[in-house]
């Protein structure tokens, strides 16, 4: 990126210059947001290049290190699996079906882990002050946030994922047409714009905790393990929780009953199961209020 | 000089707590997680408990409180990383463990103490408070009897130093190993399927559950979660306690051994 030519400042800037907020301010209505969506787009490409071809030169290591990504979301399902060893049904779902649930989650959560997994980095680059040379980097913060340490190895989490799906759809008693078909994709990128959507509200909150990164996990990790299980289990006010306040449970508990003809527990109108990409869309615009929220906080450690 | 360095190795304990309690807001962010990972485990044992009432000798109470206690011994047994395993990788990699080595201090004995410290740390501010979380919002099984609880006591001591002895065995292939990277991430998955983290090992079916309370991870939570549920009695409990010790031994040696392996063949890189 040092290789960009920083664009002309606009005229009469001049004592504001040191800003970067009030400089992006300045080069946004120069060049529109659409034109800074793009460049984020452009730098975040750029960013994850780089590491991609860092990982490339070690390819064993990145061999290995995706084995054993793959390996270690693979227990989750062992451990699924174990249980049916001993049991027919949980919560009125066969293993297929809790498979369904699993795949559908394990490859939303991936997809989003994969582009934005090192997010929860923010919190020791606020507190070791690595963070003040992004800002004044010509290129969107949130890009070059999103992008850092980019680690393709997280490709094993989604290709568990998909491997589970293909399982449980060839094996679900569901009559397919062609929107319950469609909502199978529909889940995994609704769903993954969810998690994105929580990974950069985690993110954002870590302007003010530094230290609570570990809060997100429960939020991710956390959420992508509960979705693995039908919603019938849990008790009522968390299901309420991960459908009002989180809501996860568009990420794939809602559709997936739909397709899969389960009634859903809290008994919510029926075309909420077709709601989550209006959710995804949602949460994107609050995640990016939070992170702008977050940034304008932020205040240099001077480190 | 026993007596000295006894309590220069109790120092070395305390800075090891003090280095973790510095920490509080991670501390009570570990603390969310643990509760919201212990109340998904929760509800997932009460499915199949409620289907399987007695699935592997325990009662539903029995699995609920195995769930909370693994939630509480998670960090203490650093089943997920976050131990001094990976510092002392680096410190082998950079070749600061030179300075280590002619420290007027025993290597493995160092680190001993100073994971003993945090581990102690861990147990009081991770471990009690899941614990009072999940009998607050589920019915567990608590024993009555004091002796329980102490034998208890000695099983999680025991099952630090297991916890202990596996990952300065990680730590040291780092000599060998210039990225040491994949035997962290297998003992860690290791660790965590095989201390029956994920699942009660004796809900493991035939081959697997032998297989898996036999290695030295069950005696990091499956065994001390039986001796606080009562599963052993009197001589049992000692069997069990005596499982955990052997490890403990031979893992130790294991560790005392590969360090004068390591110390006597390897040239430590940098200058």
């Amino acid at each position: 990126m040092a290789d960009r030519p920083v664009p002309p400042a606009p005229a009469g800037a001049v004592a504001d210059e040191a800003l970067p907020g009030a400089w992006r301010a300045r080069y946004d209505a120069r060049r529109g947001p659409g034109h800074r969506a793009a460049e984020g787009m452009r730098v975040y490409g750029l960013v994850v290049g780089m590491w991609v071809r860092s990982t490339m030169a070690y390819r064993a290591s990145f061999a290995m290190t995706a084995l054993g990504n793959l390996a270690a979301t693979a227990l989750d399902f062992v451990t699924i699996v174990l249980m049916f060893g001993r049991v027919h049904a949980l919560g009125g779902f066969t293993l297929p079906e809790v498979g369904f649930l699993y795949g559908t989650a394990g490859t939303a959560f991936g997809l989003a882990d994969l582009f934005l997994g090192s997010m929860d980095r923010l919190g020791r680059r606020v507190r070791d002050g690595t963070l003040d040379a992004l800002l004044l980097r010509p290129a969107p913060v949130l890009a070059q946030v999103a992008a850092d340490k980019f680690a393709l190895r997280r490709l094993g989490r989604i290709v568990q994922g998909l491997a589970v799906l293909g399982w449980s759809l060839a094996r679900v008693d569901v009559h397919w047409t062609w929107w319950r078909a469609a909502m199978v994709p529909g889940m995994v990128v609704c769903g993954g714009i969810i998690f994105c959507a929580v990974f950069t509200a985690g993110a954002a909150f870590q302007f003010v905790a530094q230290d609570a990164a570990e809060v997100q996990n429960s939020v991710t990790y956390g959420g992508n393990t509960m979705l693995q299980y039908p919603p019938g289990i849990f008790a009522r006010e968390l299901v309420r929780g991960v459908t009002f306040v989180v809501p996860l449970a568009f990420v794939n508990w809602l559709p997936a009953l739909r397709v899969l003809g389960e009634p859903d527990p809290l008994g919510l109108p029926g075309w909420l199961d077709f709601a989550s990409p209006l959710v995804a869309a949602l949460c994107c615009a609050l995640a990016a209020a939070a992170w702008r929220t977050g940034l304008r906080a932020y205040r240099s450690t001077g480190s | 000089m026993r007596g000295s360095s006894a309590g220069f190795y109790a120092a070395v304990a305390t800075r090891g707590f003090r280095r973790y309690a510095t920490y509080r807001t991670a501390t009570a962010a570990g603390l969310v997680t643990n509760t919201v990972f212990g109340l998904i485990i929760a509800y997932s044992y009460i499915a199949l408990w409620s289907q399987r009432p007695h699935l592997g000798g325990y009662t539903q109470a029995q699995a609920l409180t195995y769930v909370w206690l693994g939630q509480g011994m998670l960090s203490a047994m650093a089943l997920m990383g976050g131990g001094f395993e990976d510092e002392l990788g680096d410190r082998i990699r950079s070749g600061d463990v030179a300075i280590d080595l002619y420290r007027p201090a025993d290597l493995q004995a160092w680190w001993l103490s100073a994971d003993l410290g945090r581990a102690l740390f861990q147990l009081l501010a991770r471990g009690v408070v899941p614990m009072v979380v999940g009998s607050l919002l589920f019915t567990l099984w608590l024993p009555a009897d004091p002796l329980t609880w102490v034998l208890f006591a000695a099983s999680v001591l025991l099952a630090l130093l297991v916890s202990f002895a596996v990952r300065y065995l990680v730590g040291l292939s780092f000599f060998w190993l210039l990225d040491g990277a994949g035997v962290s991430q297998v003992v860690w998955l290791a660790g965590l399927f095989f201390s029956g983290m994920l699942l009660p090992l004796n809900v493991f079916p035939g081959a697997l559950g032998t297989v898996a309370r036999a290695l030295p991870w069950s005696a990091m939570l499956q065994v001390p979660a039986d001796v606080l549920l009562g599963r052993h009695q009197g001589g049992g409990a000692l069997a069990a306690l005596g499982f955990q010790a052997a490890w403990a031994m031979a893992l130790l040696a294991a560790g005392r051994g590969l360090q004068s392996l390591a110390t006597r063949r390897v040239v430590v890189q940098g200058g």
